[in-house]
């Protein structure tokens, strides 16, 4: 489904990414587990096709297209979702009304009809239900003045909604308390799917005790250094990034 | 002074013919009142940059046309051409041509027993006493020329009468229409409304035109707000972009009465629209709440004086302005509190849009408070169309030129929600998208995408 290839990345003449390398097949959970500054949240705007970022050189093909030729809006439509970091809060545009504009752009790039509001009501209201989200948050204006819990709940909620083939998951444990992770990570696991493929980027290991990864690959300074299966992200829990940091730092750039 | 007595030149022949053949020539008070008013236009001609209120707009393009006033009317519009002015829901909807009331174009239907909509003219024929009690007792045409100019040249407009007591539930409308001419035309359109004490009703003025040519139009609207009245005022500017727009809204409010008055500035070349209601009545409160949305070379001023004259009185000042192009828009609030009006609460706020490098916005908030017990707040924002949300919203799907139109839509939405919901607020919210649509297509549009000067966004200047 996803093929990174040497993918070298740079923000603001400052190299962030040093030649990645990964493959994700489709019905694949992959966790990409990193210190802060090492790349992690710049490999999932990229795939989410921020302009800001300066692709030097690489490739990415994503079921056989060429990925960095698509603007965000086409990702979004071929299938590609990135939950937030930090998602944006947006003033007066309701929620609702956003989910369903971004369904039915969804749908149309796909020859599909949109759905209506009325069409529209009782799968969301189902989605929501999964994400044990108050129906009242619907009519607010698009995270605005949602806690940090409600945001990611509602990235989530997105993600149930609009479907993607492969979700890359940004940070989304971060500022979560037990609770409110539960919920987040079970709604996860409930799309997982033999057709879906899902990136999970984290900073510690707990969310994957609920999405537990086929495959952890470990990212320092912009290289993976390490890639293996869950036990990798038990192993760092237990000793820490440190070796790993020092193994790249004794590692000769390419 | 040469300069004031050259542009009064333009202007003097016309007013001789006017004062002989106007409605209401015969009547000595209403005679001295366009005379008193023609020489104190004379005396100060029109506003440069160096004065204070019209720092950010020249108007020297309006004194360098000469003018010619229109007085009777070739022009006959069929009801075809109006229709798409036409909206639904209202009450009635009287039709100005150039200034001229036009019966047979205006739709008078659904108005409550004793509620008087008619035209200024009409009424200075047939019921002068009633016009003379109220007509510029209210506005100041020391202060401004151009209040002066339309009372020197005051003849129609609108008059609309609310008995005591009364509710008119459906929007009053008043549409003006410019038409061309062969040379560049003026009008002075004079509205009177007085409401009497306890009741409520809604004020629509729409500018429009219906083809190309320089026009000038001058309006001056009085608003007499009786005590405990509750009153919707709608000024709606959507004129071609070689108009020229100068507009007064005087409102005088009395006792507990509420009054809310709605900008929206979308047309004309160079539109200025004065919003000046003074608070006479204690425990009166004010609304005045405005949205421009500028583009190529368009220039839009919007000032407010805000003038609390009694205790216990409340305004609030919203306007948001979104300019693309070469645009430049002006806020000037003024907010005088006098000696008298304590535990007054004013409260200003400006945001601002600009789609472009080129685009221009002056704020300026100017509190004058000679009360010691007052509360007083302004602030202004300026800012861009903001790349993570831009972003936000491409990255669920939605292509940039909706993304565009969403954000811009959403910042235009805090301006429309203060707007009762109704027949108003809909047809307003009609034209908003539709001027929005026309920026979030333009070419200029693909220049901004993606910009992320996020560190700019939201500066705080006030």
């Amino acid at each position: 489904m996803l093929e990174i290839k040497n993918l070298h990345v740079k923000v603001d003449n400052h190299e962030i990414l040093k030649g990645i390398d990964l493959k994700v097949n489709a019905g694949e959970v992959h966790s990409i587990m990193g210190p802060n500054g090492s790349g992690k949240s710049t490999l999932a705007q990229v795939l989410a096709r921020r302009e800001t970022y300066n692709v030097t050189s690489g490739e990415v093909s994503y079921n056989g297209k060429n990925l960095l030729a698509m603007k965000p809006e086409e990702a979004a439509c071929e299938g590609i979702f990135m939950a937030f970091q930090y998602p944006v809060e947006i003033p007066g545009i309701s929620n609702a009304y956003f989910l369903r504009s971004a369904l039915n752009a969804i749908r149309k790039y796909r020859g599909l009809d949109e759905i209506d509001a009325m069409d529209f009501l009782p799968m969301f209201r189902e989605k929501l239900k999964l994400l044990d989200m108050d129906e009242k948050l619907m009519n607010r204006s698009v995270n605005e003045g949602f806690s940090g819990g409600e945001k990611k709940r509602n990235e989530i909620l997105q993600m149930a909604v609009l479907e993607p083939k492969l979700a890359i998951l940004d940070e989304t444990d971060s500022g979560l308390d037990i609770d409110a992770l539960k919920i987040v990570a079970q709604g996860v696991d409930a799309m997982r799917n033999p057709e879906r493929a899902i990136i999970v980027v984290t900073h510690y290991q707990r969310l994957l005790n609920y999405i537990v990864p086929d495959f952890v690959h470990v990212l320092v300074d912009g290289r993976i250094v390490r890639s293996g299966g869950p036990e990798l992200a038990l192993e760092l829990e237990e000793n820490g990034y440190g070796s790993m940091e020092a193994e790249a730092r004794h590692a000769t750039p390419a | 002074m040469i300069k004031a007595t050259q542009q009064s030149g333009n202007y003097l022949e016309g007013f001789s013919e006017f004062e002989r053949l106007a409605a209401g020539h015969d009547l000595p008070w209403l005679r001295q009142l366009r005379r008193d008013a023609f020489a104190r236009f004379c005396d100060v001609g029109f506003p440069t940059t160096h004065d204070e209120d019209w720092r950010f707009t020249n108007v020297s393009a309006i004194g360098q046309t000469p003018f010619r006033l229109i007085r009777n009317d070739r022009t006959r519009l069929s009801q075809r051409e109006l229709e798409p002015y036409r909206v639904p829901g209202v009450a009635c909807q009287l039709v100005f041509v150039n200034g001229r009331f036009a019966r047979e174009l205006s739709l008078l239907n659904n108005l409550p027993a004793g509620v008087k909509v008619s035209s200024l003219a009409a009424e200075i024929a047939s019921n002068p006493g009633a016009i003379e009690t109220h007509l510029s007792r209210y506005l100041d045409v020391h202060r401004d020329a151009f209040c002066a100019l339309n009372t020197a040249f005051a003849e129609d407009g609108a008059y609309v009468h609310i008995p005591r007591g009364t509710l008119v539930e459906e929007p009053i409308y008043l549409l003006f229409v410019s038409t061309a001419d062969d040379a560049p035309s003026m009008s002075h359109p004079r509205n009177l409304i007085v409401a009497d004490e306890d009741s409520q009703a809604t004020f629509v003025e729409d500018y429009v035109s219906l083809d190309g040519g320089v026009v000038f139009c001058n309006t001056v609207t009085e608003l007499v707000a009786g005590d405990h009245t509750v009153l919707s005022h709608y000024m709606i500017e959507r004129e071609h972009k070689d108009a020229f727009n100068i507009s007064t809204l005087r409102i005088q409010q009395g006792r507990n009465t509420n009054v809310v008055s709605h900008s929206v500035l979308l047309g004309g070349a160079l539109v200025r629209n004065n919003v000046h209601p003074v608070l006479a009545g204690e425990g009166g409160e004010c609304l005045i709440n405005g949205l421009f949305i500028g583009n190529d070379h368009q220039h839009l001023d919007n000032y407010m004086l805000v003038e609390h004259a009694s205790p216990r009185c409340g305004s609030r000042q919203f306007y948001n302005g979104i300019l693309d192009g070469h645009a430049h828009g002006v806020f000037h609030g003024r907010i005088i509190v006098h000696k008298d009006a304590q535990k007054t609460d004013a409260k200003q706020t400006n945001r601002n849009l600009l789609l472009s490098d080129d685009a221009q916005i002056d704020t300026k908030p100017q509190l004058e408070i000679y009360a010691d017990d007052v509360k007083c707040t302004h602030g202004a924002t300026i800012g861009q169309i903001e790349g993570d949300a831009l972003f936000y919203l491409r990255s669920r799907g939605i292509d940039e030129v909706s993304a565009r139109k969403l954000l811009l839509f959403a910042f235009a939405s805090e301006c429309l929600d203060r707007m009762k919901q109704g027949p108003v607020r809909k047809h307003v919210e009609g034209l908003i998208h539709h001027s929005l649509f026309q920026l979030a297509e333009a070419p200029d549009a693909a220049r901004g995408n993606g910009r992320e000067d996020t560190g700019r966004n939201w500066e705080e200047i006030g």
